[in-house]
């Protein structure tokens, strides 16, 4: 019977199998552990007298509510927020008395933890990896069952290192032909959600398959399956291939030597087998998508950047996220005029983006009125495009250049969007307040964000590259 | 987590779809390290105006929905992240279940684990109670059922475990525990 990756992650994981009345025992492999979802895990474990199972298969670090200013990582200036200065501590307090590994502010493989834990290897194909936060989707790009969990999992993970889940059912995205010049992984994956919706993966894992995914780089495919879960779906995976090894050999926490050419081995029969059966499929033709930029408050609300807002008569909740965003049914976005533009997240922060956002910038600025924020994924990132000198080319344009952390993506750390602006922005979430209290969030890739940053307004990064 | 059999409240209604947890509690009110004391922050950018004055236009905010216990909201309730403290919100300002025709997945599981119950109800049930904010409901957790007003009673879905550790107060990592060998005898085969 041909199986599915998912299928086949799933069963060598089963500690005990699903029945009609209990859900399966599942075992985890990795434990990615933050500050904002842990402390009350951690409570719960002091309050009953346990410990931490597997201290070998749990990583913390902090990135959510940590700063990105140089001086409050490693000048010693005072976080600003002193609710989040009490959570970092929780976590260092914590790593402590529990005895788990924790790459702390100052440490230089610290970064958000979905950029972190591929970097360092860790992320391998055919594990399961669980962490408290939702975009723990992006580690399937690597071959991976992961997805995000609640706080009170993340006590079952660290007490037990498994978790009681039911199986999910199988998405297949199908996505022929070539991406075209400026259009990038996080073009497809909204014009994914666009198609499939902001629910429509839900109950699902999505698979992604096709030539136009193959194609991809290790760095574009953690864009595309950081935001299954903006489609609803828990998690999104794409079956590991030469491109996928290529990336991990050689990382500091791979395998190497005769562990590297066992596991290589074993990874080789992940893949989904021809023939395998999807609850559900979707087909996507890649070279028929535009850069795309969402105009509403979802992801789901998004549209080619040439197109104009969609018509939508009669329809009360649609008309109030327009009012929100202060946009009009049937105009075009393009040269609107944008105040803040945001390169960097766990969608968006790796050496690839940040790249493409140098594409645009050098040698130009941005404009006059506008604030530009880059922050790299990680502290390895940083080093790696600093070592390229592609901070000078940030500078000079006028931008921003920082530590690394969420930062803008969620707006808890001290980096926000002041209400009514328009903030271009390579992250996941558009939600009302996401980056700040009435913040306008126009999500998009970094070729596009930069593009913006330099003419002030919604432009298409086609115009400049 | 205390046992829940009975759910039996005036409804509050928010007909918008696609509510995320970035709405439910925003991030800002995250940097907590404990569950308690999180209700006073719920819809907190739909509650109140920039100046902290009550929205008196928000469902939340009128006489008749205060102390309401059952939230009936538009479909794909709780998309987005995957804070707990969107269930711990709901529950600390006294939602006990929350009605939709569709909920997101990590959300419901938060929620069952903190004993907020999730019920789905299809087009047309949801259609009537979004019509009709502030009526009575009872939810049986043990039939499955919401009765209406009229005495009609509609059957929700609710896996087996989970209806099981409501109904006792069960909570999850008791009975993960209480697999401590199961879990052992696959460390030593992986």
């Amino acid at each position: 019977m041909p199986k599915t990756i998912l299928q086949k992650v799933w069963e060598r994981h089963e500690v005990v199998a699903e029945t009609a009345d209990t859900p399966a025992i599942l075992f985890i492999d990795l434990h990615l552990v933050h500050e904002v979802t842990s402390p009350q895990a951690f409570a719960e474990l002091a309050a009953r007298g346990l410990g931490v199972r597997r201290r070998d298969l749990t990583l913390a670090t902090m990135d959510h509510s940590t700063p990105t200013r140089t001086d409050q990582v490693f000048g010693g200036a005072p976080i600003t927020i002193a609710a989040a200065a009490n959570q970092v501590r929780e976590l260092e307090k914590n790593c402590t008395r529990f005895g788990v590994e924790l790459l702390n502010l100052q440490h230089a493989d610290r970064g958000i933890v979905h950029v972190i834990g591929p970097e360092l290897g860790l992320t391998q194909p055919g594990k399961t990896v669980v962490c408290g936060d939702s975009h723990t989707s992006t580690h399937g790009a690597m071959g991976a069952l992961a997805f995000g969990i609640g706080t009170t999992e993340v006590g079952h993970v660290l007490a037990t290192q498994c978790l009681l889940q039911r199986r999910p059912k199988t998405f297949a995205i199908n996505v022929s032909g070539a991406l075209r010049h400026g259009v990038t992984a996080k073009d497809l994956i909204l014009a994914i959600i666009g198609r499939i919706g902001i629910a429509g993966g839900t109950g699902h894992v999505l698979e992604y398959r096709g030539e136009a995914i193959r194609a991809l780089d290790m760095e574009a495919r953690m864009t595309v399956c950081n935001m299954s879960i903006e489609a609803g779906a828990r998690a999104g995976m794409i079956a590991p291939d030469e491109t996928t090894y290529a990336y991990l050999q050689g990382r500091p926490r791979a395998p190497r030597g005769e562990a590297w050419e066992r596991a290589l081995a074993d990874w080789k029969s992940l893949p989904t087998d021809p023939g395998a059966s999807f609850d559900r499929e979707v087909d996507f033709d890649a070279s028929a998508i535009e850069p795309m930029i969402t105009y509403g408050t979802h992801p789901g609300m998004v549209m080619p950047i040439s197109g104009a807002v969609p018509e939508r008569h009669g329809d009360a909740i649609y008309a109030r996220a327009l009012a929100y965003m202060g946009v009009e049914a049937g105009a075009p976005l393009k040269d609107k005029p944008v105040n803040v533009v945001f390169v960097g997240s766990c969608t968006n922060g790796r050496l690839s983006d940040l790249r493409d956002a140098a594409r645009v910038l050098r040698g130009r600025h941005i404009a006059s009125g506008v604030r530009m924020l880059i922050v790299p994924g990680s502290q390895q990132v940083k080093s790696a495009a600093e070592a390229e000198g592609l901070h000078r080319i940030f500078i000079d344009a006028g931008a921003d250049w920082r530590e690394s952390g969420c930062s803008m993506c969620i707006g808890m750390n001290g980096d926000t969007v002041a209400r009514g602006e328009y903030s271009v922005s390579t992250s996941n979430r558009n939600f009302e307040g996401r980056q700040g209290a009435g913040a306008r969030t126009l999500l998009a890739s970094p070729l596009t964000a930069a593009a913006c940053a330099v003419r002030g307004r919604v432009t298409d990064p086609r115009d400049l590259i | 987590m205390e046992p829940i059999a009975i759910i039996r409240s005036r409804t509050v209604v928010l007909p918008a779809t696609n509510i995320d947890t970035d709405q439910i509690i925003p991030a800002r009110f995250l940097t907590t390290t404990t569950r308690a004391g999180l209700g006073k922050h719920l819809f907190t950018d739909w509650r109140y105006a920039a100046d902290g004055s009550e929205r008196p236009e928000f469902a939340l905010n009128a006489p008749a929905a205060r102390g309401a216990q059952i939230l009936v909201a538009g479909r794909n309730f709780g998309c987005g992240s995957s804070r707990e403290h969107a269930p711990w919100a709901l529950l600390d300002y006294g939602v006990r279940a929350v009605i939709s025709t569709e909920i997101a997945d990590i959300f419901r599981n938060n929620a069952l684990k903190n004993g907020l119950l999730p019920v789905l109800v299809d087009e047309p049930t949801s259609a009537w109670l979004l019509e009709h904010p502030g009526i009575e409901l009872t939810i049986d957790v043990a039939a499955c059922t919401l009765s209406l007003p009229d005495g009609r009673k509609v059957g929700f879905p609710l896996e087996a475990f989970a209806r099981y550790c409501l109904l006792n107060g069960i909570d999850e990592l008791g009975y993960l525990l209480s697999h401590r060998t199961d879990i052992e005898a696959y460390e030593r085969r992986a």
